[in-house]
């Protein structure tokens, strides 16, 4: 079972590289009465690309909030690059190495463009309240560098020139979805989780992003965990596919395999008559 | 947030490259070189004692006073109603540790012969200043602590619970604080005086027959604190606290510890209301249990407002504004008017409803203040991510 061979790599912890970038362990959260993502376990490859598929209201968001620390799980464990980060705060997974989206974005609206992605730098910039009130060289420095490589970023996910000034709230929706992915990225991540990066987006829009998830990846060394609903996107980006329905994991292997999986077939069509 | 509910009217939007990067930046500089030079001439156009000097002293502590509220609500966005207990623990600061009131300890740091001879606790004006922000800004981080799960109206009633409990300790502190520890804390109504009056290098020794130190002095304070406000606005910590006002979820998703940003808020709000209340302490030459009452905290509140949350030459000009509609407007020109008019009512008695009746017409004709924020005009005009500005605004 790759699981079980993922997690004891994981927990062995310290010989890194070659081993899961993420794993997790019985991962549970309950809501209440409802069980919104159950005992699931699984492991994304260093240097992967790895999806998370399932029907509205299977878990995906919710298990993403785990992963990110915006929920606590109820049970189980989420390894990191080798060291547990169950419950930790999700500023600190952040600064770990953790970096996302969402899929209702989130810019700050009053922002512009490179000003969003500035404030996705702030683990990475040092500075303490008397270093902004004073303002010593080095803030100077580190403020010129974080405003150069906002502008970089911007430009390297397709942001042109003219819209980086822009206020991020009067910039179109695929725009919207590349600001956000330049703000993720400006945290310096090892690990990128895209939560429906190509909804709204028109098909060559999803081409060109499939693409760039490939650049990220061998350019950047970025694992990317993805959810997504564009079976196009997935099936072709993929490199290993969990399916979740009910807060189950019903499913996972290479997008073949996915594919041919008779529950998941039954999950999104119903059953066969 | 709470108090930008109303609709805002259409205007003339100019292009928006304009907006967010900032003002000509030398065009401001002149124009505040200016306003300066004015600010420190002033008080030469009029005699040393005038009662002109004296208000417009108040005026600039009160402008303190606002800076640091603003930073609390303008920049953070954390509706805070329990201001005035900042006020309290600055002035308490200089009432202790500038007059005879501990009449049993004699400690005397860097003050003149006369009052080193003197009982009680004497201390260099600075000193207290320094003393009165840090203890204010570790009662402001405390008060914090417990509003960081809470969100917008929330905040502001535990706030403002917070200000009634030091406003309480203020009145009941003269014998029996929290029960159990037997010792006159503030010495209640009766207050602390006579304060100290500052001697300091330049201004020299203060008087109440010459204004002038004190106004230079609040000056000074002022000049301080809208700087500090300026840096903080424009820094790392800066972004993080607009982040965090306007997206909670997705800034502690960028990395940024909300908890701490948060806290540093207060504390850096409280600072600067801590300073104010040691400079008025001792400008009044006393501390008095009635002066933190919970109308206190409206009325700055009211001035950032009228001035523009989160604006720091907005809140300027709503802290001087409100002030001087209080300490002349009020007594001297318009107190005479229900008289002529052939009323019999005290119109100083209506101050309040005066501040409200204004709040209204700003809230009709002006919602974003005097001077407006940018980045609040936008959220007040165009709202910031559709259903989200009003699921904010409904919190």
């Amino acid at each position: 079972m790759s699981v079980a061979a993922g997690t004891t790599r994981a927990d062995e912890a310290g010989d890194g590289g070659a081993g899961a970038m993420l794993a997790t362990e019985g991962l549970t959260k309950i809501f209440g009465g409802l069980v919104a993502v159950d005992d699931v376990s699984f492991t994304v490859p260093t240097r992967s690309i790895a999806s998370i598929i399932g029907p509205n209201g299977a878990g995906k968001t919710t298990f993403f909030n785990m992963l990110t620390g915006l929920y606590k799980p109820s049970y189980g464990k989420v390894i990191f690059d080798g060291s547990d980060v169950t419950g930790r705060r999700p500023d600190l997974i952040t600064g770990a190495g953790i970096s996302r989206t969402f899929q209702n974005i989130r810019l700050f609206g009053t922002m512009t463009a490179a000003e969003n992605v500035v404030v996705g730098r702030h683990t990475h910039q040092k500075g303490s309240i008397f270093g902004a009130i004073f303002r010593p060289p080095y803030v100077r420095k580190a403020e010129r560098e974080g405003i150069e490589e906002a502008h970089e970023l911007l430009s390297y996910v397709g942001v042109p020139e003219r819209l980086h000034e822009q206020l991020s709230s009067a910039l179109s929706y695929g725009d919207q979805r590349r600001v956000e992915i330049a703000r993720a990225l400006a945290s310096h991540p090892r690990l990128l989780l895209l939560d429906e990066p190509t909804a709204g987006m028109n098909p060559a829009e999803s081409a060109e992003l499939t693409e760039f998830m490939r650049k990220l990846r061998d350019e950047r060394d970025i694992t990317i965990l993805l959810i997504e609903h564009d079976m196009k996107v997935v099936m072709g980006v993929s490199e290993h596919i969990t399916v979740l329905d009910h807060g189950e994991k019903i499913s996972e292997g290479d997008p073949h395999a996915v594919r041919a999986d008779p529950r998941v077939i039954e999950a999104y069509l119903g059953k066969q008559g | 947030m709470s108090t930008v509910t109303a609709p805002a009217p259409a205007r003339r939007r100019r292009p928006l490259t304009e907006r967010l990067p900032g003002t000509p930046r030398l065009q401001s500089r002149v124009l505040a070189g200016v306003l300066i030079a004015g600010a420190i001439l002033l008080p030469y156009l009029y005699d040393a004692g005038s009662p002109f000097i004296e208000d417009c002293t108040i005026a600039l502590a009160y402008v303190v006073m606002a800076l640091g509220l603003n930073v609390v609500v303008g920049f953070a966005g954390l509706l805070d109603l329990g201001y005035v207990a900042f006020f309290a623990i600055g002035a308490y600061t200089i009432g202790w540790f500038a007059s005879g009131f501990f009449a049993g300890s004699n400690i005397h740091v860097g003050v003149n012969s006369v009052l080193s001879k003197l009982p009680g606790i004497h201390l260099n004006f600075l000193l207290i200043l320094l003393v009165a922000a840090i203890l204010a800004a570790t009662m402001g981080a405390i008060l914090g602590f417990p509003t960081l799960r809470l969100r917008g109206d929330y905040i502001a009633i535990v706030t403002l619970a917070f200000g009634e409990i030091i406003g309480r300790i203020a009145v009941n502190g003269d014998s029996n604080v929290l029960g159990f520890i037997h010792f006159n804390l503030t010495n209640g109504r009766q207050g602390i005086n006579p304060i100290d009056r500052p001697d300091l290098p330049i201004l020299g020794q203060f008087s109440t027959l010459d204004l002038r130190p004190w106004y230079f002095l609040a000056l000074a304070l002022a000049l301080l604190v809208v700087f500090i406000n300026i840096r903080l606005r424009d820094s790392r910590l800066g972004r993080a606290w607009i982040a965090v006002r306007e997206d909670e979820v997705a800034a502690v998703s960028m990395g940024i510890p909300t908890t701490k940003v948060k806290l540093l808020a207060y504390a850096t709000g409280a600072a600067m209301g801590g300073m104010a209340g040691a400079f008025i302490g001792a400008f009044f030459e006393q501390v008095n249990a009635d002066q933190f009452a919970f109308s206190f905290s409206i009325f700055v509140l009211a001035m950032i407002i009228l001035g523009g949350l989160g604006s720091v030459w907005g809140v300027v000009v709503g802290a001087i504004t409100l002030s001087f509609i209080n300490t002349r407007l009020i007594p001297d020109v318009l107190n005479g008017v229900p008289s002529k008019l052939g009323l019999d009512f005290d119109l100083t008695q209506l101050g309040f409803g005066i501040f409200g009746f204004l709040l209204v017409i700003m809230m009709v004709l002006r919602p974003q203040g005097l001077i407006p924020e940018k980045r609040r005009q936008i959220e007040l005009t165009e709202g910031t991510a559709g259903e989200e500005s009003v699921f904010e605004v409904r919190q």
